[in-house]
């Protein structure tokens, strides 16, 4: 039976996995407690619970409980880290790199900071997606502190090489820190393998709930020390005070469990339904470009262009799938996606994405109803597309010449 | 973004869907917009030479449904118009026809000038006959 509207648009949100909610729920009523109270035991069982989940989060990325700091998402996270880094070691240099296929998080907090006197080199990427290593060698100097390259990108879900980006920082001296929001939990993605200092995490994208993240703080080899953003309590170490959202925590703890335990059997069967989605869409549709590395990617990643259709119009078809477009219709902006710009897919192409999130709860079911109704749209709006019409006029007068 | 009932069944079922032969010297035809604003539309025009009355209308189009709509509906209106009259319609009308937001005027300003090109057209193919 399928459920509609059928949802694949997991690389925005995911929803609870109900071994998680079922968790969390007591953490609302009966151990309401306030985790920094040390004087009873309501406070003692929700620090407990605070403490299981910083253990449960730390191994899904092979970190130690100590290395975790939560905070309200990764948004936050992201915050942190590059403003919490930039801002303690500016002794030592002023100048950050970055990638401009990067989340906004990242990209406008490094822009916020070049307000503050920061330098900040934004690199481009190469036609798949992936960082230049060369390149990022060449960008970086004396005065470099801070590399932040996300780990997977949440448009076309490209994985960048994150253990040779981290060595290269580790060889410099420079810290290291990578959004890793898309990646935790659907590839392996280890701290250490990687020389990671710092990682960005949230709990809404591997099926916990909204409104809690973490930052992965490295404490040893080497010790990196950040200036809070947020001034208060002294909560986490002094690096993010406010009262812990316990349940939220609660619940983060669970959905990284299960999501280190599945990995290797939920990645292989969301790479499944993907390449299904994607080969019955091929088979069906000429003229369907796959944006960003195939090689390199998340498992349930699939963002395509389909040529001479609009995505918003594509989108107005298929209203009855849950996904996202890279056209700029559906922003306020009217600019087409930065990232697929990025990679120098053209506007017209960029226009014409769109981006389906597998996940867990998604079935074979489902992607076999999706590739029937985008053919069957993509068709109908190609009738209609004057593109379409000159584009076979073209070939014809080629054939015929 | 949620569209008015007027877009959605404009864009379910279009009307003149399709295309005239562009040599015709009774037919006009404008194509405006770019790929790479995400709006192309092809709106084409035939005028009956005896009563200089539009007696078919047909569209292609590039673009998001409120762009659909507004060629769709444009092509509704032209037919039984002359020429006179064609170009009075304003992309105000199709605004308040489709009940379009302002982030969509644009697809309304393209399906007049798309209705002035095609018409132009026209006018040039009856010159050039001369």
């Amino acid at each position: 039976m399928l459920r509609f509207p059928i949802y694949m648009d997991n690389h925005a949100t995911t929803p609870v996995d109900p071994r998680v909610l079922e968790l969390m729920l007591p953490y609302f009523t009966d151990r309401f407690g306030n985790a920094a109270s040390r004087n009873h035991s309501y406070g003692w069982q929700a620090e407990e619970a605070v403490d299981v989940a910083r253990k449960q989060v730390a191994e899904l990325i092979g970190a130690t409980a100590k290395e975790i700091v939560f905070t309200s998402g990764a948004t936050e996270s992201d915050n942190l880290a590059i403003k919490g880094a930039a801002r303690m070691y500016r002794e030592k240099g002023n100048h950050l790199i970055t990638v401009v296929t990067e989340h906004k998080a990242v990209i406008d907090t490094c822009k916020h900071l070049e307000k503050e006197g920061f330098d900040v080199t934004y690199l481009p990427v190469k036609r798949d997606g992936l960082v230049d290593l060369d390149r990022l060698r060449a960008a970086i100097t004396d005065r470099t502190i801070l590399i932040s390259i996300m780990a997977a990108n949440n448009e076309v879900g490209v994985l960048q090489p994150i253990a040779e980006i981290g060595r290269m920082a580790r060889e410099r001296g420079v810290l290291f820190h990578t959004d890793a929001v898309q990646a935790a939990g659907k590839v392996p993605f280890d701290v250490n393998a990687s020389s990671v200092d710092m990682a960005s995490l949230s709990a809404h994208k591997m099926y916990g709930p909204k409104g809690v993240g973490a930052l992965y703080v490295r404490r040893r080899n080497p010790r990196v020390l950040l200036t809070p953003i947020i001034d208060g309590g002294g909560h986490e170490r002094g690096m993010r005070s406010g009262t812990l959202n316990v349940p939220g925590i609660v619940g983060f703890g669970k959905a990284a469990s299960i999501s280190r335990e599945e990995l290797a059997t939920e990645s292989a069967r969301v790479t499944g339904l993907r390449n299904r989605l994607s080969d019955g869409l091929r088979r069906e549709l000429d003229e369907i470009y796959i944006n960003g590395s195939v090689e390199h990617r998340l498992p349930g990643n699939l963002n395509v262009s389909f040529a001479y259709v609009e995505g918003e119009s594509l989108l107005m078809g298929i209203n009855d799938i849950a996904v996202s477009s890279g056209s700029a219709c559906t922003s306020a902006t009217l600019e087409p996606s930065y990232v697929l710009k990025a990679l120098g897919t053209g506007d017209e192409l960029a226009h014409s994405s769109i981006r389906f999130g597998l996940g867990r709860f998604n079935t074979e079911e489902e992607v076999d109803f999706v590739v029937q109704k985008v053919s069957a749209v993509v068709k109908r709006l190609r009738e209609m597309s004057p593109l379409y019409e000159l584009a076979k006029e073209h070939e014809e007068v080629k054939i015929r010449g | 973004m949620s569209y008015s009932e007027k877009v959605i069944d404009h864009y379910n079922n279009p009307r003149n869907v399709g295309s005239l032969p562009k040599g015709d010297t009774a037919v006009g035809t404008g194509l405006v917009g770019a790929p790479e604003c995400g709006d192309v539309m092809k709106l084409q025009v035939r005028v009956n030479p005896e009563t200089g009355v539009i007696d078919d209308a047909k569209f292609k189009t590039f673009g998001c449904g409120s762009a659909i709509a507004s060629s769709s509906l444009a092509t509704e209106w032209l037919k039984g118009k002359t020429l006179e009259q064609a170009l009075e319609i304003k992309n105000v009308d199709i605004v308040q026809e489709l009940s379009l937001p302002p982030v969509k005027i644009h697809c309304s300003v393209l399906a007049e000038d798309a209705i002035k090109a095609a018409i132009a057209d026209y006018k040039r193919k009856q010159q050039d006959g001369q």
